[in-house]
């Protein structure tokens, strides 16, 4: 399983991109499971430092998770106003704190204003699907690279089958250094 | 008895998908149909394998293929699962006589009672193009099916 179309400049990116080791997440910011995984990414960022460039893609499982896709175009928005990895974990922590159901328009407007954020660009954003088609696009490169749940995780372009825990994850890492 | 390898005619079946329908493979004659059959309905992970593929049904419809999702639960089962997932495609019941058709296609778990978790890229002519067997265990994804589908000779 290899990841296709491979980590670009158009991608949301963490480090930097001569970073030896190169993480990638596919993920629905609706899923419990990477709302799990994504202290268990910074605690492997942290640890690793300039080794490691963390990519995000999006995943939006838009028919099991309702408020999927909002989300990742959410994000994406916050991302033109400069704040994707903000916004990124805000939306997790939302949903470890509140649960992921409770996601949504007044989740959104919520964190909009914490990370203070422009709320009203990002509510038309959302509305109008401003970014749907880069979404898709990405929720597409996962399906031909072999994404077959959330999360799934590539190192260096090839998928890690193992546990989303620190653990495993620095381990499959530490293995390519 | 092995899995049908690609060149193989694609066994006739006429399947119910609900408790007053059925659906046949010949239905879809001059269409291309994607087959998987699973183990069973109600799996209990998140982004489980019809889950996956429900979300892909876009994808499939701009590749003119028809999915269709088959294991040996019943019309019941069947209704209440793809009710619950929201699955917008058909899914067969091999149940009585039970996995009749896995058996034909070589993907039944005699162990078990159970199909094996396995994918087919039937052509418009009802010929097998690609064949794949996954463990049981594992979601195979759908990057092989997109890989089957770009390799059909394009339609005239």
């Amino acid at each position: 399983m290899t990841l296709r179309p491979p980590v670009s400049a158009h991608d949301h990116s963490a480090g930097s991109a001569d970073a030896p080791l190169t993480l990638v997440e596919y993920g629905d910011y609706q899923c419990p499971h990477c709302a799990a995984a994504d202290p268990v990414v910074r605690a492997v960022q942290k640890a690793f430092g300039k080794e490691l460039r963390f990519v995000f893609r999006n995943f939006p499982l838009a028919e099991m998770h309702p408020a999927a896709e909002p989300a990742a175009e959410f994000a994406e928005g916050a991302a033109v106003q400069g704040k994707f990895w903000e916004a990124h974990d805000a939306i997790f922590a939302w949903s470890r704190r509140h649960g992921p159901e409770s996601l949504g328009a007044d989740a959104f407007a919520s964190i909009a204003k914490s990370l203070q954020l422009d709320g009203a660009t990002l509510q038309a954003d959302v509305e109008s699907h401003r970014y749907l088609e880069r979404i898709r696009s990405d929720f597409n490169g996962g399906v031909r690279s072999g994404v077959n749940g959330t999360p799934s995780f590539f190192i260096n372009g090839t998928r890690f089958d193992g546990a989303a825990n620190v653990e495993e994850l620095s381990e499959a890492l530490r293995a390519l250094i | 008895m092995s899995i049908l390898a690609a060149g193989s005619v694609a066994p006739n079946f006429s399947l119910p998908s609900t408790p007053d329908q059925r659906v046949s493979l010949a239905d879809f004659r001059g269409q291309v149909v994607v087959l998987a059959f699973y183990p069973a309905d109600w799996s209990p992970v998140c982004g489980d394998q019809m889950a996956l593929y429900n979300e892909m049904l876009g994808e499939f419809r701009k590749q003119k293929a028809q999915l269709l999702g088959i294991s040996v639960d019943g019309v019941w089962c069947h209704a209440a699962f793809a009710g619950d997932r929201k699955l917008h495609f058909p899914l067969l019941a091999d149940f009585e006589p039970k996995g009749a058709v896995a058996r034909e296609y070589g993907v039944y778990r005699e162990s078990e009672g159970l199909t094996e978790r396995a994918l087919f890229v039937i052509d418009a002519e009802g010929i097998i193009r690609w064949s794949f067997l996954s463990p049981i265990g594992v979601n195979p994804g759908a990057d092989g099916i997109f890989d089957a589908l770009d390799a059909l000779p394009a339609k005239g």
